[in-house]
């Protein structure tokens, strides 16, 4: 029997194979990478029994990226909803389904968040570069073809087992919220928030701020009433997932999964991890607020949301 | 030496040491790092060293805040400086060229010194690497003849070809792979360093020093070395 495969006819603006992300090599200058949306991402792998962080495919906007199967295959879908149809059918996402041989699996245009995952029985297999399969385009490491490109027309995915371990429904109430007009984003405070005028920290938790066009998985710029330092640049230093940076024009820059490592821009705090993960599905226009947390309560929340995996 | 904690993001902590730029940092950086590194053992995701600080991202599921917080404050109670001149010394050869470093004209003429004495300058010295950054295997070097300090172009270059080397204000570096910059570009060199970082083991590490030669254009290329012309503008 042939190895089953999704080839790819069309392939979207980006679709990109992605993991729990690249640790443990940021000293190298190399980015994290990884999941955006981690928890749809997690709850993906989840519906088919899969560790939790197996590599899957993360699918942004969608465009008519087209996916074709070779075999029948047990396929599950979280995150955004990209308008997903199996020939022609709507398929809803946060659902195991079958992909028939010769069905075609389309994503076409995000109705509700940005990011799709599609995650695969055991995971899908693709090559291994410092210990991870995530794709980081700017980096050009990871991905098929070793090469950090997205998918590309033509492209065929292999995964690693025949069946799933499980087949399993989520409950409606867990399943993943996509944000609408508005999102709330805690944010734990850094020592550097002691460098911005007092009118400037109350500005930053009492205005929307809109989610700008100037958003990848880099970082995602916000717009609103600029804020202020006494810092104008400082000495570069290593930069966490989620931190708030505020360049001299006063506009937040969120830096996410694909970050770079070091950088010398003075920061206010961090957004927390669910925090970037909505973020990471806020089409441009958003509105989010930010909300200060205490980095203890944002690590109880945290525990408090991988329990729901237990 | 007293370093200070400050609170970086939920599970990152920011390790403080100095408020200057100075190569003697690295003595207390290096041991700092290792330190750090076997204090938190497996609760340990990420520890990025950079001139003044360290970014300790530990695994918040095994650590609170306040345990991850007093273990970082233990480890860093007795601190000794490192002895710097173990770290390695490297000879980077480089085509120093107007073709593939459109910046020497201008930077020369901005220390109001000819080309080969800019040439001659920038190969004096034993720059020290101070931290990985920005890209995988780029190097943080520093600190540049204050002579030859330039800032940064006004608008970046949308491509610096890999193995571009450029100063920015007192800092040197050599670009890795094909990026976006804002440095001066001065040669190329054809060592791999994206090479060595994809097989994650950097050619530079922090502390070590970097020393340039100038080659010809026959020895650039004999190298490997890709001799296409640099944009001049981006």
């Amino acid at each position: 029997m042939s190895t089953a495969t999704l080839s790819v006819k069309q392939a979207g603006p980006l679709a990109l194979i992605q993991d729990g992300g690249r640790f443990g090599v940021g000293h190298l200058g190399v980015t994290q990478s990884g999941a955006a949306d981690w928890i749809s991402f997690y709850w993906a792998n989840w519906l088919l029994g899969n560790a939790l962080d197996s590599t899957a495919l993360e699918i942004v906007l969608g465009g008519n990226l087209t996916l074709e199967a070779s075999h029948d295959v047990c396929l599950a879908l979280a995150g955004a909803d990209l308008d997903a149809r199996i020939n022609d059918h709507p398929l809803a996402p946060n659902t195991c389904f079958t992909l028939k041989a010769g069905q075609r699996l389309v994503f076409r245009q995000p109705r509700a968040g940005l990011r799709a995952y599609l995650a695969f029985p055991g995971g899908l297999k693709a090559p291994e570069v410092l210990g991870s399969h995530a794709c980081t385009a700017r980096e050009q490491l990871g991905g098929l073809h070793e090469d950090g490109k997205p998918l590309q027309t033509g492209d065929q995915l292999v995964w690693l087992s025949q069946k799933p371990q499980a087949t399993r429904q989520l409950p409606e109430a867990l399943a993943p919220a996509m944000p609408g007009q508005h999102c709330t984003l805690p944010l734990v405070l850094g020592s550097q928030a002691a460098h911005f005028a007092g009118r400037s920290l109350y500005q930053a938790f009492n205005q929307p701020w809109k989610v700008d066009q100037r958003a990848d998985r880099m970082g995602v710029r916000l717009t609103g009433q600029a804020l202020n330092s006494r810092l104008g640049g400082i000495i570069s230093e290593g930069i966490p997932l989620g931190a708030v940076q505020i360049p001299p024009d006063g506009q937040p820059i969120v830096l996410m999964n694909d970050r770079q490592t070091i950088g010398g821009y003075p920061r206010i705090g961090a957004i927390t991890r669910s925090a970037c993960a909505r973020l990471s599905q806020c089409l441009p226009g958003t509105e989010v607020w930010l909300q200060p947390v205490s980095a203890t309560q944002a690590q109880v929340d945290y525990r408090k949301q991988l329990a729901v995996w237990r | 030496m007293k370093p200070r904690l400050e609170t970086a993001a939920m599970d990152a902590l920011t390790v403080r040491l100095f408020d200057t730029i100075d190569e003697g940092n690295m003595a207390w950086i290096i041991p700092a790092d290792t330190a750090l590194r076997q204090a938190f053992g497996d609760a340990l995701i990420d520890l990025i060293p950079s001139y003044t600080t360290l970014l300790v991202h530990y695994d918040c599921r095994q650590l609170g805040f306040a345990e991850a917080t007093a273990l970082a404050r233990n480890a860093l109670n007795d601190l000794q400086p490192a002895d710097i001149q173990n770290g390695q010394l490297h000879e980077i050869p480089v085509w120093y060229d107007a073709s593939v470093g459109p910046e020497l004209a201008p930077v020369a003429k901005r220390a109001g010194i000819s080309v080969e004495q800019l040439i001659t300058r920038h190969c004096s010295h034993d720059y020290c690497v101070f931290a990985l950054g920005f890209a995988p295997g780029y190097g943080f070097m520093g600190l540049v003849d204050e002579g030859l300090a330039t800032p940064r172009l006004k608008t970046p270059r949308q491509r610096v070809a890999a193995g571009s080397v450029g100063i920015a204000d007192r800092q040197t570096a050599i670009y890795p792979l094909l990026s976006p910059g804002g440095w001066n570009i001065l040669g190329r060199t054809a060592v791999p360093l994206f090479e060595y970082a994809k097989r994650g083991e950097p050619l530079f590490r922090p502390g070590d020093k970097v020393r340039f030669k100038a080659i010809s254009k026959a020895e650039f290329e004999a190298a490997g070395g890709d001799t296409t012309p640099l944009e001049e503008r981006s």
